[in-house]
């Protein structure tokens, strides 16, 4: 049966079983004369809840875990001799499943059609043409035992489904009607119904805690497999960074922090010293109305989509540099380079910086300031020596937030400061970033085995290390911040 | 230590008065916060080198009138006085008067302590510095220094002046906010309300600074507790809805009232 099909049927018990168990509910004190412990709701939302949430909570698990099971079966059923040479039996399994969704497909047409033609008189010699008449396109031949997988992948999977609305419907019924008998007035329905809740949210924040895990944990891995294919201190230590398609390269990572340090550098000394002026000013000088029409059009900065940035350094920004700045100035004809992608960055991430910045001017406290102004201090001595010490590890945690953000850039720097890695001080010079040599090491027809690729799984994680440490460092000083007034 | 204040009081020659004359004089005073008129044609004369109490319900104005002496309402975008309100007879609403340089000679004490996030030294050096009343750090040391004997406070923490002022007590950093006022060596300090955040100890502790102060200045404290008012003050101010209802002596005005509100109001009627 269809998921959503299932997810509705849960959703009608639930409903149902909040009407019978507040109606219960209702009864009972009624007969025995005792005071309801909860409101009649309560009790029918704990039938309610019990009916739906383990059901569902089963349902979600299933649909994990079946696939795993059908496809570990069925790739039994294939012998090593149908794996072409060179190819991955993980290939072979992406055809099976083509062919059984194909195989789907064709049984729906023909339904449609008034054919009912079973299943088993699909055989092997239509196959191709039949499956080609639904859009699905089979490469070479396909093998007698592919096609025979493909079947059986498709029956497990039938039968799978079928076992996955059993169970669920049965949990669904069984534990809503226990939780249907089990109303009585003393019954502390109220008190279920919050520790329910409770466990949902927790569920809930479980979900991202765990995807973060996840993604990590994948990041690690290949990371792994990365060195031990290549070395890690020439990974970390080499300065030469020159990757081969027919192995030998050279895949150091310094060339590539210090292009990413030396951007984000010029797009702090860009935004900090811009988006702290803003912030004053929104948070200080601007009246209401200036307030409310500013503080959004500067937000708009953080909104526009980054290659629409990249496009501005490629057209704009750098041509002019190197027109009126480098190729004078004798330093370089390139016209990408470091200064025009730090510069379009440091616009970008001003918003970060003034936003940032002026909530947290704001949130400190006006008694201060008036502590100031009532010892003959003017408007500016008191923002300098007052209210700015005073947000200053905040503005630290800031500025450190929209640090995170400009490392992690990535279509700026594509466009702006090219793709060339090296180490140099220049700054009209073309450089890269990691972010740039991920996407470029991965994109193209690769293959996921050579340390040409996983370099890029190497870069990341060394990426999300810098990134979370300047977060965490962020939050760290944010937090201690906050406190100070509490 | 004495002639640093007295040096840094000529600096900024003022006509001494005579003991006669009144330290603040305020005139057909009108507030408007918009359209509120939240202060309604009050006129006081008040006596230098004395304590005098506001008393009043909640939300009479006591604070907003407090704030006009030393022109905090400035500070309030919309916010209007009219009248006219002088010190040592010269109006402090003119044109002319820079409201930076008035509240350096008419400090401020608030109802919540609010020391900067700094060390003690830097509160109490803060306003010294801004006015440029020390040439060199040993005349800063002894501001300081003279500031916080003053506010009673120089023996608790004269060996931690550098740690931070937030790090005090509630009643000790209501004291260093007092230091923090006395030493740009105003001639008189506002006070709104300066014990409601305090304990009975701390309380009694700032009650007895404020008498020691009225030797040098000329005080102005608002407060919601009677007992406070007869014990510090010698004048008491009494308001209501925005009006001052009666001024007199302090003695007179809980024994013996002339108006029927105050006597309401101290026998705990309304309020
Ligand atoms: N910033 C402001 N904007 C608008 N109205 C204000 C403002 N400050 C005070 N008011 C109003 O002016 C009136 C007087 O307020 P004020 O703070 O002077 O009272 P108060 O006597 O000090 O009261 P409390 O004893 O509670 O401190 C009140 O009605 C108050 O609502
Ligand atoms: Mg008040």
């Amino acid at each position: 049966m269809d998921v959503g099909f299932i997810i509705l049927i849960l959703a009608v018990l639930a409903a149902l079983g909040h009407v019978v168990g507040r109606r219960r509910a209702l009864a009972l004190a009624a007969k025995s004369g005792v005071k309801l412990h909860s409101l009649p709701g309560y009790y029918g939302q704990t039938v309610a809840l019990f009916t739906a949430v383990p059901a569902f909570v089963v349902l979600v698990a299933w649909l994990f875990v079946q696939p795993g099971i059908v496809e570990s079966r069925v790739s039994g059923m294939i012998p090593d001799s149908v794996i072409p040479e060179g190819g991955a039996r993980s290939l072979v399994m992406s055809d099976v499943r083509r062919i059984a969704g194909g195989l789907d497909a064709v049984l729906a047409r023909d339904g449609q059609r008034g054919a009912d033609v079973p299943i088993e008189a699909l055989d092997f010699n239509n196959i191709r043409g039949r499956l080609a008449e639904v859009g699905v396109a089979l490469g070479g031949d396909v093998p007698s035992e592919v096609f025979e997988a493909a079947k059986a992948f498709r029956e497990n999977s039938r039968t799978g489904n079928l076992m996955m609305t059993v169970v669920v419907l049965a949990v669904a019924v069984v534990l809503g009607m226990l939780a249907y008998r089990r109303i009585e007035p003393e019954l502390r329905a109220r008190n279920i119904s919050e520790s329910f809740v409770k466990s949902l949210l927790l569920g809930a924040s479980l979900v991202a805690i765990l995807t973060t895990i996840g993604i990590v944990g994948s990041l690690i891995v290949e990371t792994f497999e990365f060195f031990q294919r290549y070395p890690a201190q020439d990974f970390f230590f080499s300065t030469v960074w020159n990757p081969q398609f027919r192995g030998g390269s050279d895949l150091g990572i310094l060339p590539l922090l210090w292009g990413t340090f030396y951007v984000s550098i010029i797009s702090l000394i860009v935004a900090v010293p811009l988006g702290l002026l803003i912030a004053v000013y929104l948070s200080e000088y601007a009246g209401p109305a200036t307030r409310g029409i500013v503080k959004p059009a500067i937000e708009v900065l953080a909104g526009i989509p980054t290659i629409v940035y990249g496009l501005f350094a490629l057209v704009t920004v750098g041509p002019f540099l190197r027109d009126w700045l480098a190729q004078p100035l004798g330093l370089g004809t390139s016209s990408s380079s470091v200064l025009t992608a730090g510069l379009v960055m440091g616009i970008m991430i001003i918003p970060f910086v003034s936003s940032l910045s002026d909530d947290i001017i704001n949130a400190v406290p006006q008694a201060l300031r008036d502590g100031s102004y009532g010892l003959g201090a003017t408007q500016s001595e008191t923002i300098r020596q007052v209210v700015l010490p005073a947000a200053l590890p905040g503005i630290v945690g800031a500025i450190l937030l929209a640090a995170s953000r400009a490392i992690g850039e990535t279509m700026i720097v594509v466009l702006g400061a090219g793709a060339a890695a090296k180490l140099d001080l220049n700054p009209f010079e073309a450089m890269t970033t990691v972010t740039v040599k991920i996407v470029s090491q991965l994109t193209g027809d690769t293959e996921f085995g050579s340390p040409e690729t996983l370099v890029a799984f190497a870069l990341g994680l060394t990426l999300f290390v810098i990134t979370l440490g300047l977060n965490v460092l962020a939050l760290y000083i944010v937090r201690k911040y906050r406190e100070q007034y509490e | 230590m004495m002639n640093n204040i007295s040096t840094t009081m000529t600096t900024t020659p003022t006509k001494a008065p005579a003991m006669n004359e009144p330290k603040i004089s305020a005139r057909n005073v009108q507030v408007y916060y918009g359209e509120k008129h939240a202060i309604k044609d009050v006129n006081i004369d008040i006596r230098p080198r004395s304590v005098t109490a506001f008393i009043g319900p909640s939300g009479c104005g006591k604070s907003t009138f407090l704030r006009c002496i030393n022109r905090m309402n400035d500070t309030i975008a919309n916010c209007r006085v009219e009248g006219n309100i002088s010190i040592d007879s010269e109006n402090i609403y003119d044109p002319k008067v820079d409201p930076v340089q008035l509240r350096a000679k008419v400090g401020m004490v608030f109802q919540k302590p609010n020391p900067f996030p700094k060390s003690i030294y830097e509160n109490v050096a803060y306003g010294p510095r801004i006015h440029g009343l020390a040439r060199k750090k040993s005349e800063l040391d002894d501001i300081v220094s003279s500031a916080l004997q003053k506010a009673g406070l120089w023996g608790e923490v004269k060996d931690r002046l550098d740690s931070p002022g937030t790090g005090l007590s509630g009643g000790q950093q209501q004291r260093l906010c007092i230091a923090r006022a006395v030493a740009v060596s105003p001639e008189v300090i506002l006070m709104d309300e300066p014990c409601s955040a305090l304990d009975p100890i701390a309380t009694a502790k700032v009650e007895e600074l404020i008498h020691e102060l009225r030797e040098n200045f000329t005080i102005v404290i608002v407060t919601h507790s009677m007992q406070q008012a007869a014990r510090v003050s010698q004048r008491t101010a009494m308001f209501h809805l925005g009006n001052l209802v009666e001024e007199n002596d302090t003695d007179k005005m809980f024994t013996n009232p002339d108006d029927q509100r105050t006597q309401d109001y101290i026998m705990g009627r309304f309020g």
